[in-house]
């Protein structure tokens, strides 16, 4: 177990690094000259050669790389095009709000995804299942940036109940709660889909085993049938768990965009629109590390549910 | 016939010549409601993007200032008109095009390149595995939504960014799914046998390993069309791909959003048509799935 | 012959033990006769099968046959060599690639070979024939829609169509029903004397090997133990493996049982075998020296080897087998 957990965290770090390198490569993907993709155009010629030394951009890309890689490592994401404030603190600020949406939209996910996958398995063919299988085809297929647009078009414009924009500052929890409530159903439709489909299809696989039969000639009564089938099915779930919530989380910039949720979405889609790279980098290579982490931490506490995987 | 087992009512065969796999597949497919369904409105989608030059009833980049935002319904504007006066129905058929192209070129070059470089890593194997594999890793350190738009982010609006984000985006999937594939292959023993005969590394990849394998890859690429699609549509939507005034769906909905307190209904056009295109490629996907499977 | 495989683990992948598949084996196959190979499961058979025709190579020994070595021919001079030497696959669903009909799966090897495909086709329903197949049924056919008997017919047609001189057949009837082994194993012996065939025939089933074989191996843990004619095995085994394979083999001959009990507890690992004789952890005879060096295969009769050291100093008849 502990041998596996290390081997896994090793093989983070150079996942992480590739990542560090596309993020890296960003400034050079941009047209024009790199320095102007991180310095304003008005830009004195003295700020110019401080950047320039700063990012070294004198130097070959190895070394610029690893100068860039030790300012990251130590915090430093660069500065803002647009506002000159650092990046790590306008990242710092819009995660916690990512972080909210990612959570409350989680939630919905998770419970409805999970209750409705099991239910269809549970009454495979019946009218439940196809409703189930529905909700899953819908989720998998709708474009949520458009499901959030009819959301505003119907609760906001149509019926007046809920707000359309933003994340309401300093309006009190209350006001804060149904700021996100549109965010959040749009949010959730993705993932709702993906969860109803792999958890459907995983408690039918354990139901069709014969293991399950055995229980069920054994005249088990139906509740502890259904614990066998979740405990068997749970690494599994787990796994797309924990890729739906790095997608809510990494995977909002549309909605965000829709909603003008200040989160991490916001922020790229703002920095995309300025063509302020080193939001853009810094947004990124915060979203992407979270990204590896979760995973890691979902792969190691599935080998506390399933300790055949660390065997493997 | 090959499905027999499949059908409640078929006898067991005496003679005759069975059905190829594909064959089997085609007629799987033909006999699925779903998929009858779902094909005919991809079909339909399909020929209304290609035909849209002599379709569309008006040019879609030519507005009126009097005419904007009119209902669906209105004369002569079968699905009214956005806001700048365009014909609606005109510029939807023409978005389709874009969209398609822009959705189905990267899983297509995703299928090509991800099917040699999985199937390469995953007959050679050792550190060619090695190296093919962690370099795709890397990719997966994203979400896909958030490499698509990291990628075109730095490369700037404009179709052919659109095309090279994407790609990368699905490339890496499709050579994992080829890779997995392969390996399960390679260890089967009619491999074995074909090395046995004294088979060079070519013909036992042409006719036993990229046969068997390439069902497999090609139901995951099938689903992945429908992810293409949103993300394609979602790139433009936040103004990375297609440039204006060009029509494209994602495009279409960002620029009509404003218009939402005016019109409820057009501004939703574009996204139903996202969203009817996607599910239609998703069930053909399922379909798909279904019919290749092997029974015995 | 030996053949270890590594076993990768740990943080870099290192290969932190080796099993012994095959260890120091080393035997001669005679034209037209039916060498047989026999020991439990994960003794090393299908090792030494795959070895035997270069599908996976030797870590060190050589191969001859018909005074070439195998294992160090050319590229192209093994083409030529494998056209000599056919393999029979034990699991009939995984030696037929789902995708290709019988007679395209039979006629494979013979594109390999440069025949034109009009040619092989044709050749290949010949064959399908041969083994009991018609071909205007089964040729058009998928692996799928065919039993495990059939399966293996056509494993055999394919592994024939080269005309081969030696068929190594790694438990070809292993996967079949009873009745269908039978069928199988006829149509071998027949097509052996038609085509005048060398047969390496291994098997975990000792009713099968005695029934096929003209010679027997005896294989435990990688090692060969005892070799002999089949009758000189059958009449008086002489190594305590083979004699507890003999007593949990069921037989209806009341003067063939055994008082000895069979074999108890499994195989210990191959990772890390026993020192000296390996199968001195489940003899019943087993001495202090057992464990000090593995005896030498030596000669008890004339064509009767075995490596035992209750047989060393020519210890006469008798330990275990009462006559």
């Amino acid at each position: 177990m502990w041998a596996y957990a290390g081997r896994r965290l090793l093989l983070a770090v150079p996942t992480l690094l590739g990542a560090s390198i596309i993020v890296f490569a960003m400034v050079h993907l941009a047209p024009g000259d790199p320095i102007a993709a991180v310095m304003p155009a008005e830009s004195s010629q003295a700020e110019i050669e401080a950047t320039k030394r700063a990012y070294g951009f004198d130097k070959p890309l190895p070394v610029q790389y690893l100068v860039w890689l030790g300012r990251v490592v130590r915090g430093d994401l660069g500065r803002s095009i647009a506002t000159r404030r650092p990046v790590i603190l306008d990242v710092r600020d819009s995660l916690a709000n990512s972080l909210v949406l990612a959570l409350s939209s989680s939630a919905v996910s998770f419970g409805l995804g999970i209750g409705l996958g099991l239910l269809a398995a549970f009454r495979q063919g019946r009218a439940l299942d196809k409703v189930a299988s529905a909700v899953a085809i819908v989720g998998v297929s709708v474009p949520h940036y458009w499901a959030g647009i009819i959301l505003i078009i119907v609760f906001s414009v149509q019926l007046n109940w809920l707000p359309a924009m933003g994340a309401a500052d300093g309006g009190g929890p209350l006001e804060y709660l149904r700021h996100m409530a549109l965010p959040t159903v749009a949010l959730s439709l993705i993932p709702l889909g993906v969860i109803t489909r792999v958890v459907r299809s995983a408690a039918l696989d354990i139901l069709n085993q014969e293991f399950v039969l055995a229980l069920r000639a054994r005249g088990l009564a139906a509740r502890r049938v259904f614990t066998h089938v979740v405990t068997n099915a749970a690494p599994q779930i787990f796994t797309v768990l924990g890729l739906q919530f790095g997608f809510q989380l990494g995977g909002s910039v549309l909605v965000e965009a829709v909603f003008s949720w200040p989160g991490t979405g916001y922020l790229l889609n703002l920095a995309i629109f300025q063509r302020d790279i080193p939001v853009l980098q810094g947004v990124i290579l915060v979203l992407a590390t979270f990204f590896v982490l979760l995973n890691l931490g979902v792969d190691l506490l599935q080998t506390l549910v399933d300790p055949r995987i660390a065997r493997h | 016939m090959a499905i027999a087992g499949a059908l409640p009512h078929d006898l067991e065969p005496v003679a005759g010549a069975p059905m190829s796999y594909w064959r089997t597949v085609g007629w799987r497919l033909a006999h699925d409601r779903m998929t009858l369904v779902a094909g005919t409105a991809l079909t339909l989608i399909v020929l209304s993007a290609v035909l849209a030059p002599w379709l569309a009833p008006f040019d879609p980049d030519a507005g009126s200032i009097r005419l904007r935002l009119a209902p669906v319904g209105a004369p002569a504007h079968l699905l009214g008109t956005d806001e700048q006066g365009r014909d609606m129905l005109s510029r939807l058929l023409w978005g389709g095009r874009m969209t398609l192209v822009a959705a189905l070129t990267p899983v297509l070059v995703g299928l090509g390149l991800g099917t040699g470089l999985g199937v390469l890593a995953g007959y050679v194997g050792g550190l060619t595995n090695t190296l093919v594999m962690r370099t795709m890793d890397i990719f997966y350190a994203f979400p896909a939504v958030l490499l698509a738009i990291a990628i075109s982010g730095a490369l700037g609006p404009g179709l052919a960014n659109t095309l090279i984000a994407l790609s990368i985006v699905f490339v890496p999937r499709v050579v994992r799914v080829a890779e997995s594939a392969t390996v399960q292959v390679k260890g089967l023993e009619y491999i074995a046998a074909a090395r046995a005969s004294g088979s060079g590394v070519g013909p036992i990849l042409r006719h036993h390993l990229l046969a068997n394998v390439l069902g497999p890859i090609l139901v995951f690429a099938s689903t992945q069309v429908s992810l293409s699609i949103i993300l394609a549509a979602g790139l433009s939507f936040l103004g990375l791909g297609v440039t204006p005034p060009a029509a494209e769906w994602g495009l279409m909905l960002n620029t009509l959003r404003q218009s939402i307190y005016v019109n409820a209904v057009v501004p939703a056009l574009p996204g139903l048509a996202i969203f009817v295109t996607s599910m239609a490629f998703n069930l053909l996907a399922d379909g798909l799935r279904d019919a290749m499977e092997i029974r015995s | 012959m030996r053949k270890h495989f590594p076993l990768r683990g740990g943080v870099l992948q290192r290969p932190y033990a080796w099993v012994r598949a095959v260890d120091g084996v080393s035997f001669d196959v005679h034209a037209t006769e039916t060498l047989g190979i026999v020991g439990e499961s994960g003794c090393g058979k299908s090792t030494l099968a795959r070895l035997l025709l270069r599908l996976i190579e030797a870590d060190a020994g050589s191969l001859t046959f018909g005074g070439e070595d195998v294992h160090r021919a050319s590229p192209a001079r093994l083409k030529r060599l494998r056209r000599d030497m056919q393999l029979v696959f034990q699991d009939p669903y995984a030696s037929l690639n789902p995708r290709l009909t019988m007679e395209d799966a039979v006629a494979f090897s013979l594109l390999v070979h440069g025949t034109p495909r009009g040619e092989a086709r044709e050749r290949a329903r010949v064959l399908l024939g041969r083994v009991g197949l018609d071909p205007r049924l089964y040729g058009r056919r998928y692996a799928h829609e065919l039993s495990g008997g059939q399966r293996q017919r056509v494993n055999i047609a394919r592994a024939l169509v080269l005309d081969p001189k030696l068929l190594v057949l790694d438990e070809p009837v292993s996967a079949l029903d009873k009745s269908v082994q039978a069928q199988v194993l006829n149509l071998l012996q027949d097509l052996k004397e038609e085509r005048a065939l060398t047969y390496v025939f291994i098997s975990h089933d000792l009713n099968v090997i005695e029934y096929v074989s003209s010679r027997v191996l005896v294989m435990y843990l990688g090692e060969v133990v005892e070799s002999g004619t089949a009758d000189a095995l059958a009449q008086s085994p002489k190594h305590p493996y083979t004699q507890a394979l003999f007593a949990s083999a069921p037989s209806l001959d009341p003067d063939r049982r055994l008082d000895r009990p069979p074999l108890a507890g499994d195989p210990p690992n191959a990772i890390d075998p026993p020192s000296g004789c390996r199968f001195r952890t489940r003899c019943p005879f087993a001495m202090p020296r057992c464990g000090d060096a593995p005896p030498a295969l030596r000669p008890v009769a004339a064509t009767h080897d075995v490596a035992c050291y209750l047989y060393e100093a020519a210890v006469p008849e008798g330990a275990g087998r009462r006559e």
